[in-house]
């Protein structure tokens, strides 16, 4: 199905993704998500729009901050909630929860937990997309604090220098963690840097998926081409904090509320006439069973078996 | 078959191991600094980008952490990649991917990816080498789960070692030893491919056992050698990989001799030394006849001035102290 510009289509993952999270943090206050999570409320449209030119052999690689990245790539959402909810039933069965999982089903290289180390690991799937020549695309993406990583630095000039297939996407939501990106560097737009690697830059409005998904289909056919890596920089504002627990308390007062009268979801509403509000109404309520029908489904799924803790240390 | 078995220096032998890989798999691609066109810093890749071309073996920037993570995600989506790290004490600059990354995908992803990758590398200390370019590695590597290690000490095992490594599904890192680069010996080319794992028994004898890997297997033998002058029969076991460690040839020579003295290039706090002589006491306690000894680096980074490295760097003539501590 191709859905480039297909706001409906892009409606619903963006839906799905924001029910599947929203649902997650109801589950975390039941105690039935341990740990963490990293939540991408408000930043749907970046990992949707990206999704939506992709083919389903490209690669995908993700930070901490991935799950809307599985979600729109396919993944299924049950094996996802059980993941996270530490079930058997977890793509993982597990082990990743929810700031480490991976998906090999969907070519979801995984989410990772150290900022920036996934942009190398993208590269070597770039590497084997050339050598395998079959036109195969690896997308990456990372947050505005992960740019100050070494490893980012080294893994562009890498992918450059070699002409890897690959598009490392930025999602600037303005704050890197917990402090504001601009304090932590001297460069008002990190689309920028990319001139310092000999790759094209851009910086987009990261909150409009057909604005994304025209960008990205920029940087993916580049890719397919032989020309190389894009840097893709997408502007957007995180509606919840850096991890599940975050208070927030170094946000500006009001600042989530004006983001949320900015964030995608939103967007496409409050523009729709009346005919496509009920359409998307509709989609909601779907969404809202799909969402229901997966957490009874990971549920019912065991808790892992421990004798398997030691399996899969080696192959 | 003629000429299946030829005298082949170590670096040689790795050559050899190499070609063998490029040949035989075709998903493997070599890469590094200075790999390709140049041949390797040690020549282990000579002639090679000539032969297979830049599809099979490539430069890298200087940038360890970007090509080690490049070597795990080729080695998740098809291709058996193998990194040269040109001094071990260049991984400390990319421990994120190798540790973080590398060693967990397998096990966190439950299997669904591996990384069936090998990482070359040569470590220990040379005339001259700085505190930078003298780091015996092997315990850093032998801490974390996921990883194999290999530390080849003669030019066969480099050959066989390396190739074991390549076709295993699990990530490897090979430390070969570079001092032992110029060292000779019968190679044989036709060998069935080993699996990884497995240690030797280097020499046989009833007093006291030696385990010693490395540049020190070799000093481990000149010691025997001059103990039999004095009547002291000494038994040698080169443990080959300490990842997977083949501790029940350890431990059947220890029950045997009842003596135990380990030899390490490393400095000796936390070393690997320590992790077998712990598990020799804890498996092998009323066996032993007299207190394991222990034959390493003072705690103390590596001159480069011959002078001082004189006094640091383990030598046979401290193995054969050793052992005459504990056979007294």
């Amino acid at each position: 199905m191709s859905a480039v510009g297909d706001i409906v289509h892009m409606y619903r993952e963006m839906r799905r993704i924001r029910a599947f999270e929203d649902r997650l943090m109801d589950l975390k206050a039941g105690g039935e998500v341990p740990g963490s999570m990293h939540l991408t409320n408000g930043q749907e449209a970046i990992a949707v729009g990206v999704a939506s030119v992709l083919r389903p052999d490209d690669y995908v690689t993700a930070t901490y901050r991935g799950h809307g990245w599985a979600i729109s790539r396919g993944s299924d959402l049950t094996g996802l909630f059980a993941e996270v909810m530490a079930r058997s039933g977890g793509v993982n069965g597990g082990r990743a929860g929810s700031p480490y999982f991976s998906d090999a089903s969907i070519n979801f290289l995984g989410e990772n937990s150290i900022v920036g180390a996934g942009v190398p690991i993208a590269a070597g799937a770039a590497l084997s997309a050339q050598r395998h020549g079959q036109g195969q695309v690896s997308v990456v993406a990372i947050g505005d604090g992960a740019t100050n990583q070494g490893a980012v630095h080294e893994a562009l000039n890498l992918a450059a220098a070699l002409t890897l297939p690959m598009v490392l996407v930025v999602e600037n939501n303005i704050y890197s963690e917990m402090v504001r990106i601009k304090d932590m560097t001297k460069i008002d737009q990190l689309a920028i840097r990319a001139e310092g690697y000999g790759i094209p830059g851009v910086t987009i409005d990261g909150n409009d998926p057909a604005v994304v998904a025209a960008a990205a289909a920029d940087a993916v056919e580049r890719a397919r081409r032989g020309e190389g890596p894009t840097l893709i920089e997408a502007m957007t504002q995180r509606l919840v904090g850096h991890h599940s627990g975050d208070a927030q308390h170094y946000r500006p007062r009001g600042e989530v509320a004006e983001a949320a009268l900015d964030e995608p979801l939103h967007r496409i509403r409050s523009a729709a006439d009346a005919t496509l509000l009920a359409e998307l109404d509709a989609i909601d309520a779907e969404v809202t069973a799909e969402i229901e029908h997966a957490v009874a489904a990971a549920r019912a799924t065991e808790l892992p078996d421990p004798n398997t803790a030691k399996d899969h240390v080696y192959a | 078959m003629p000429d299946a078995t030829q005298t082949l220096s170590y670096i040689q032998a790795v050559q050899h191991g190499l070609r063998w890989s490029l040949e035989a798999l075709d998903d493997t691609v070599i890469f590094g600094e200075d790999v390709a066109v140049p041949g390797g810093p040690f020549g282990a890749t000579k002639n090679l980008h000539r032969d297979f071309g830049d599809s099979r073996i490539f430069d890298t920037p200087i940038s360890e952490t970007a090509f080690l993570g490049m070597a795990l995600g080729a080695a998740m989506t098809g291709l058996r990649p193998i990194a040269e790290i040109m001094y071990a004490d260049f991984m400390f600059v990319a421990m994120d991917q190798l540790v973080n990354q590398i060693a967990n995908t397998h096990y966190v992803s439950r299997g669904t990816y591996g990384a069936p990758l090998v990482i070359r590398t040569q470590q220990g200390y040379s005339s001259g080498s700085c505190a930078q370019h003298s780091h015996s590695i092997e315990a850093y590597i032998a801490h974390t789960p996921g990883l194999r290690l290999a530390v080849p000490s003669t030019a066969d095992d480099a050959y066989q070692m390396l190739r074991a490594a390549i076709v295993s599904d699990d990530p490897v890192v090979v430390a070969e030893a570079r001092m032992l680069y110029p060292t000779k010996g019968d190679v044989r080319l036709d060998a069935p491919v080993e699996p990884i794992g497995g240690g030797r028994i280097t020499r046989e004898g009833a007093d006291v056992t030696i385990v010693a890997w490395s540049r020190m297997a070799a000093a481990a033998l000149e010691a025997a050698e001059e103990l039999a002058a004095d009547g002291i029969d000494v038994e040698v076991v080169d443990p080959r990989w300490l990842a997977p460690l083949d501790f029940d040839l350890i431990a059947a020579s220890v029950r045997k001799t009842g003596r135990l003295v380990i030899a390490h290039e490393a400095n000796l706090t936390g070393g690997f030394g320590a992790e077998i002589a712990a598990r020799a006491a804890e498996e092998c306690f009323s066996d032993l006849r007299a207190p394991i000894a222990r034959v390493g680096a003072p705690d103390v980074p590596t001159p480069a001035a011959p002078a001082l490295q004189a006094v640091v760097i383990p030598s046979a003539a401290d193995v054969v102290s050793a052992v005459r501590r504990v056979v007294r």
